[in-house]
């Protein structure tokens, strides 16, 4: 079998998700095409050589719709023998299109890919492509959907996380990441987004507030009780599921939770022979990845079963991981993380995440990777484990390991 | 005479008259489609016909579909019984929505006549259908008229395009009341709801019925979804806020059904597929998903117990034949305390003279005052206005004078339930009672041949229980002591139809039939929190089977004071032969601490200082629960169930519920068991007979006695065959 490497891993910075946010003037497929140019000129690539990319992205309607991943394709100008593939698994999407292209390249499909995503969450609004699990009476009630922020609650019940708990982390999460931007822990990573004329748009994230206290979040009102207690009574549902809860605990707020923000990302993944063909030198080997799914309702517990699998698939403990990159789409979500494994703060997130930088979901994934591997460079350690928790219920994980 | 005829006038607007020979309410047969088929057929061809009116000439327009049409479906070697059901479905639906195109040219929508609905009173299910599908709606503005789909009422819905007329028309927002929750609308809210177009006077119903034909132009008689522009209100469920809607509706809907219920959930089902398609799709796919709930065993039983049964009960099922029919003119109520000023406002309704007697004045006029603060509390929802609450008040009279009770052709006492107090009350009376007067006692649990005794005639005397409150309770249980004359149990059913109420008659023994099953229910959850079952596990199970409340609210409600007198009265009565089965160190724990129920506001809930009810007291957990060992949910939802359905076995083989139809109507409408299941014995042939012995036997070994599975199951599982089989109802 081939091994896959990771050649080159970048993302665009996060700009707030929100028109006034600094991206929002840019068009979905214009920030894709940046990020494609990009590690296609850093690496002088020929694009002819790239079988295909594969980008992930959530909300794949109007200006994202129409398989935006050729359109991007086109518009940075790549060699008209690429395609482009887009793919949606919610929040894991740019991971999956990572662990998609590491797999085509172990099964000799090619020797190159550029994998990744976009997310332009303040131009085409989450959930606006609609979603049956939601509505169709025959699933929704089958599987006892209740919408994610409910879900993040009920993770936050059933473990008792409290609500001091979830904002101590948050509150934590905005200190590392302050730290990690102060002391440029990102550098080989971010890509300044620059208009047609070369002025600069963006060269930071935009979304963190390193001011924040327990004391300022202590403030902020639950988001998700009044959906879930009162109209139209979502907990109920949760608890048809989970009868041994009398009440749920309404936790997460929007402090605590992960920020809605734009942002792409890329990795160029490829075989050894590819690296030698361009004269490129290989950072990271994907040693697995793989995908599962979970009870839909408390739905966001993905990453803990993912990972058993992902550590039997590598045949490694869960010691043997030096760096973790779990996604903050909640907090409860992380600690249920480190809870489930007893694994110490320390090795997990170590850079802040989604609370303090934003999550823009097709690009996660891949925001993730350049991260942990940033980071594995940074301290000369060898395993990486990146995982999110995906909507309806799934988890995606994918270990790299430096080489 | 047909079930439908028309006529026409001169100014050729045909009227469709639908009326039922022999009969008081129309309902839709067979025969009666295939007649009203070819009138509509016959009155669009006809050129010299301008409009249609459909009607009746009977004060009401319909009470539905007859459901018995419907439960009629067998297996045949072509057809099985969905088959026959979707095309019988889409025949009515083709009849209907070629009414609704009424001969337009199916492109322009050009042509065509005007047919309008001109309803003279009550309207339910089908009825209301057929009006759905004309182009306008007219209700005679009456106190009696009634409109609406109260199909969900028996597990079933609108399956004659009521449910995608509806909710193209309204929205779902708008329709879910009417669809949901089966409300009968009264003709102004009916309007307000946009249900029907104008509201008329009754006598002018036909005549502007007319002139609306007349006058009605081509836009009139075009409905929303046939025009081009046709949006849905509310929006579609991919539409921003239709989005909100259904993910919405699917939560609460679920929730309300506890899962139990399948037939909300195929509604809303047929509502969101169909609201993603083209009208006639939408029919075709409600037509389907009224086949499947139609399918589904539950909602026969719950047709067969809610409706069939039922009615066949408040009709005289269990009447003794060959006794005359006797009203009750003048009724005596003795003790004037909550049952018995019920008993007197549910009698005085009905317009029976009522003497309401207590030696205690105070207890007179709190009785009085009872009485009066429900008949405001309905008046205030304007269930009755000012007349009728005074009538009611007009006819009950109180009074501390015994020989009152000479005038009374029934008497019924309601005194407080201790054998002593009752024995004496019982002789007293006995002395002023006329030689036919019916005397009744209200107990739920005394004996009634041993009361008997103590009375003028025990062959008048029998046992009449209600329940509680009894203004919203629609069972009486009538208790046959063991000589109590056929006549005498007649003048009681007769008196229960004069007031509204279902009766099921059962024989004399201990606790009777519906308390013999609710006790060893309340007494299971209090087993269970001493087992060290997580209290939250017992009360959400019992929702989930379907239960209106779990076993610890129900007896915070009832207190836990009553809970020990029946057990000291239990043990008395038993002596040797009582065995607890584990509830004695809850139930006397909570009395110890005084933590009585609702009514201290500590019980096994704890209150807030108006009474609300909050949580589950934290003190359970902290003295019994163990939370190692928690008894699966699958096996405390079967225990729970089980305790109940098996007493109810129990109580038919010991001969005290003389018919199982009875024991599932008594036991739904007295305690809310299991509806969705048809009740009790529903429920069980549900599972089969086999599937219960085999979890019967694996609970008995950790349980012991009461979970053994009666013979009458063993018997019908060597027979293969379920009670309602057995029995050939």
């Amino acid at each position: 079998m081939t091994d896959a490497y990771i050649y080159d891993a970048i993302r665009s910075p996060r700009g707030k998700g929100r028109a006034d946010g600094a991206l929002n003037e840019i068009t979905s497929v214009k920030l894709s095409a940046d990020i494609l140019s990009s590690i296609r000129d850093r690496n002088q690539l020929d694009t002819k050589l790239i079988e295909d990319v594969i980008w992930g992205n959530v909300t794949q309607i109007g200006e994202q719709g129409g398989c935006l991943a050729r359109s991007a394709v086109l518009y940075a100008g790549y060699d008209e023998t690429t395609p482009g593939l887009s793919i949606n698994r919610f929040c894991a999407s740019g991971l999956e299109a990572i662990n998609l292209a590491s797999n085509q390249i172990k099964g000799h499909a090619g020797i190159a890919y550029v994998a990744g995503g976009v997310e332009m969450m303040s131009r085409v609004p989450m959930g606006s492509d609609g979603a049956a699990i939601a509505v169709d009476p025959t699933l929704s009630m089958n599987n006892f959907f209740v919408p994610q922020g409910i879900s993040a609650d009920l993770i936050a019940t059933e473990y008792d996380i409290s609500r001091n708990d979830v904002d101590i982390f948050a509150v934590e999460s905005q200190k590392r990441a302050d730290i990690a931007w102060k002391e440029n822990r990102f550098k080989k990573s971010i890509v300044e987004i620059k208009d047609q004329n070369g002025l600069l748009i963006l060269a930071k994230d935009e979304h963190l507030r390193p001011e924040t206290t327990i004391q300022s979040l202590e403030a902020l009102k639950p988001s998700f009780k009044e959906m879930g207690e009162i109209m139209p009574g979502f907990d109920n549902i949760a608890k048809l599921k989970y009868p041994h809860l009398e009440k749920l605990n309404h936790v997460h707020h929007a402090g605590n939770s992960s920020g809605i923000v734009d942002g792409a990302s890329a990795i160029l993944i490829g075989s050894k022979e590819f690296g030698v063909a361009s004269g490129l030198k290989p950072r990271a080997r994907i040693l697995s990845s793989t995908s599962i799914g979970t009870d839909p309702t408390i739905m966001l517990t993905g990453p803990v079963p993912v990972t058993k699998k992902i550590l039997k698939l590598s045949n490694l403990k869960i010691s043997d991981i030096d760096l973790f990159e779990v996604n903050e789409a909640f907090a409860a979500v992380v600690l249920r993380y480190m809870q489930a494994y007893d694994i110490d703060h320390n090795k997990v997130n170590v850079n802040g995440g989604a609370i303090a930088m934003g999550h823009p979901l097709g690009a996660t994934g891949a925001m993730l990777t350049s991260t942990v591997l940033e980071e594995l460079e940074r301290r000369d350690k060898e395993l990486g484990l990146i995982t999110l928790c995906v909507a309806s219920g799934m988890g995606s994980a994918t270990i790299i390991e430096r080489v | 005479m047909a079930d439908f005829s028309y006529s026409i006038d001169l100014d050729g607007i045909a009227t469709i008259d639908w009326n039922v020979p022999k009969s008081q309410l129309n309902v839709l047969t067979l025969s009666g489609l295939e007649t009203l088929e070819s009138i509509i057929d016959e009155v669009l061809e006809n050129s010299k016909i301008k409009g249609v009116i459909i009607t009746s000439m009977k004060k009401d327009f319909s009470g539905g579909m007859d459901l018995k049409m419907l439960s009629k479906f067998e297996s045949s070697k072509e057809n099985s019984p969905s088959s026959q059901i979707y095309d019988l479905v889409m025949r009515l639906h083709r009849m209907l929505r070629k009414l609704e195109l009424a001969g337009m040219d199916p492109k322009t929508k050009k042509g065509g006549k005007p047919v309008v609905w001109a309803c003279p009173g009550i309207s339910a299910g089908i009825g209301t259908e057929i009006g759905l599908a004309c182009h306008h709606r007219l209700v005679a503005d009456t106190e009696r008229a009634k409109i609406g789909l109260p199909e969900i009422m028996v597990g079933l819905f609108p399956g004659g395009g009521g449910t995608t007329r509806l909710v193209r028309m309204l929205g779902l927002m708008a329709s879910a009341a009417l669809l949901f929750e089966g409300k009968l609308m009264k003709p102004n809210s009916a309007k307000s709801a946009g249900l029907v177009d104008e509201l008329v006077n009754p006598d002018k119903l036909l005549v502007r019925a007319k002139t609306w034909i007349l006058e009605a132009t081509e836009i009139d008689r075009i409905k929303p979804w046939d025009s081009k522009n046709y949006k849905m209100p509310g929006g579609f469920p991919y539409h921003p806020t239709g989005f909100m809607t259904f993910a919405g509706a699917s939560a609460m809907i679920k929730s309300k059904s506890k899962g139990v219920y399948p037939a909300p959930q195929k509604l809303l089902s047929a509502i969101y597929e169909g609201s993603l398609t083209s009208f006639d799709n939408a029919l075709k796919i409600e037509a389907r998903w009224f086949t499947n709930i139609l399918m589904q065993p539950s909602t026969s039983n719950m047709i067969r117990s809610l409706f069939v049964n039922k009615a066949a009960l408040e009709k005289g099922l269990k009447r003794p034949e060959n006794v005359p029919s006797q009203k009750v003119v003048k009724l005596a109520v003795i003790g004037a305390g909550m049952m018995g000023s019920g008993i007197a406002q549910s009698a005085a309704t009905a317009g029976i003279k009522v003497i309401l007697l207590d030696k205690d004045k105070i207890a007179l006029k709190n009785g009085l005052s009872k009485i009066e603060s429900i008949l405001d509390e309905a008046v205030k929802k304007k269930r009755i206005n000012q007349d009728k609450k005074s009538y009611i008040l007009n006819n009950v009279l109180a009074s501390t004078d015994y020989s009152e009770l000479t005038e009374c052709d029934m008497v019924i006492e309601a005194v407080f339930e201790d054998p002593k107090i009752k024995e004496i009350v019982i002789a007293s009376a006995s002395k002023y009672i006329g030689k036919d007067t019916v005397f009744a006692s209200n107990t739920s649990t005394l004996p009634i041949s041993k009361l008997a005794k103590h009375s003028k005639d025990p062959s008048q005397f029998l046992g009449i229980h209600f329940f509680s409150p009894v203004h919203k309770m629609k069972l009486v249980e009538v208790i046959k002591g063991d000589k109590t004359e056929q006549k005498a149990i007649a003048k009681a059913l007769d008196f229960i139809k004069q007031i509204h109420k279902t009766p099921i008659v059962v024989n004399d023994s201990r606790n009777f039939y519906a308390n013999r099953c609710i006790i060893p229910y309340l007494n299971e959850g209090m087993c269970m929190v001493g087992e060290g079952i997580a209290p939250i596990i017992i009360e959400n199970a019992a929702q989930q089977l379907g239960m209106p409340v779990g076993p610890l609210q129900l007896i915070d409600e009832t207190s836990i004071d009553l809970g020990v007198s029946i057990a000291n009265a239990t043990k008395k009565a038993l002596g040797k032969d009582y065995q607890d089965i584990g509830v004695e160190k809850v139930l006397f724990k909570m009395f110890e601490i005084g933590r009585l129920g609702r009514k201290v506001k500590a019980g096994f809930y704890e209150y807030s200082e108006s009474g609300k009810r909050v949580r589950l007291w934290s003190g359970l957990k902290a003295e019994w629960q163990d939370d190692e060992n928690q008894t699966s949910f699958e096996e405390v939802k079967n225990r729970l169930a089980l305790v109940q359905c098996l007493e109810a076995v129990r109580a038919l083989e010991n001969n005290v519920l003389l018919d199982i139809r009875e024991g599932d109507v008594g036991a739904i409408l007295g305690w809310g068991c299991m509806p969705w299941a048809g009740g009790p014995f529903g429920w069980l042939d549900l599972k089969g007979s086999e599937t219960i012995i085999k979890i019967c036997d694996k609970l008995e070994i950790t349980y012991g006695k009461r979970y053994q599975a009666p013979n009458f199951l063993k018997e019908l599982n060597k027979k293969n065959q379920g009670f309602y089989e057995v029995f050939n109802y």
